[in-house]
């Protein structure tokens, strides 16, 4: 697996490139790309801070990954967060998952994604016209995670 | 001792990052709670129990039932919002 928080950019077509030829194996990848929004509820953004628990951010991702690994049958996963100070439709997050056939890797990157949400230590500050704040967390994420337990 | 970190709004709202504490004794993450809040002021409003806060124990995810040691890292932090 590849984990890896960074201020700088990714290359989404790099990493499935790389995932699908270190893999003669891997019949699927699947990915997901997280973008800055340009209005959140109603406002418009001017940029998005993200800070984080450095060292706990790692060893969070890993156990995550770890956690999809042992649940479904998967070749690789590379999961890149962004930190610091983005601007609206810049990339925050990239989860990629290799597997033999697409369930497993489909199934692994949403998973990933959901706990991703809800356990791993980043916290949003927006700032907008009326000023700066945090985001509040949201209950959907919470039962997007949740199911996975049903 | 132990080592107590803060982060985001509630690093912001008590106005430092961190800081050693001597423990009086073994005890969970609510008792530590109590004592921040018994600071009063900023520690009173964030660590009374009223706003959602998460903590960690030598950086992985615990319950307020947890037991907190010598020698550990404790972080408390609101709920996460990355992704």
């Amino acid at each position: 697996m590849t984990v890896s928080v960074q201020q700088a950019d990714f290359d989404a077509g790099e990493e499935i490139r790389r995932l699908r030829l270190e893999n003669p194996e891997a019949g699927a990848v699947v990915s997901f790309v997280g973008q800055v929004r340009d209005l959140n509820q109603g406002e418009e953004v001017a940029s998005l801070t993200l800070e984080h628990y450095p060292g706990m951010t790692e060893k969070s991702l890993t156990a995550i990954i770890t956690q999809a690994q042992q649940r479904w049958a998967i070749l690789d996963v590379t999961v890149i967060h962004r930190i610091g100070t983005l601007q609206p439709m810049d990339q925050i997050v990239l989860v990629a998952v290799s597997s033999a056939h697409r369930g497993e890797a489909f199934n692994a990157c949403e998973f990933i994604m959901d706990y991703l949400k809800t356990e791993a230590p980043f916290w949003k500050k927006e700032t907008t016209s009326s000023g700066e704040h945090w985001l509040a967390a949201r209950d959907s994420d919470q039962s997007a995670k949740q199911r996975w337990h049903e | 001792m132990i080592q107590l970190l803060y982060f985001a709004s509630l690093r912001e709202a008590l106005g430092i990052e961190g800081e050693a504490l001597p423990l009086p004794e073994v005890l969970n993450i609510s008792a530590l709670m109590a004592l921040l809040a018994a600071r009063g002021g900023a520690w009173q409003e964030q660590f009374a129990g009223t706003r959602p806060l998460r903590a960690a124990i030598n950086q992985a995810l615990v319950a307020n039932s947890a037991l907190v040691q010598a020698g550990d890292e404790v972080a408390f932090f609101p709920p996460v919002t990355g992704g």
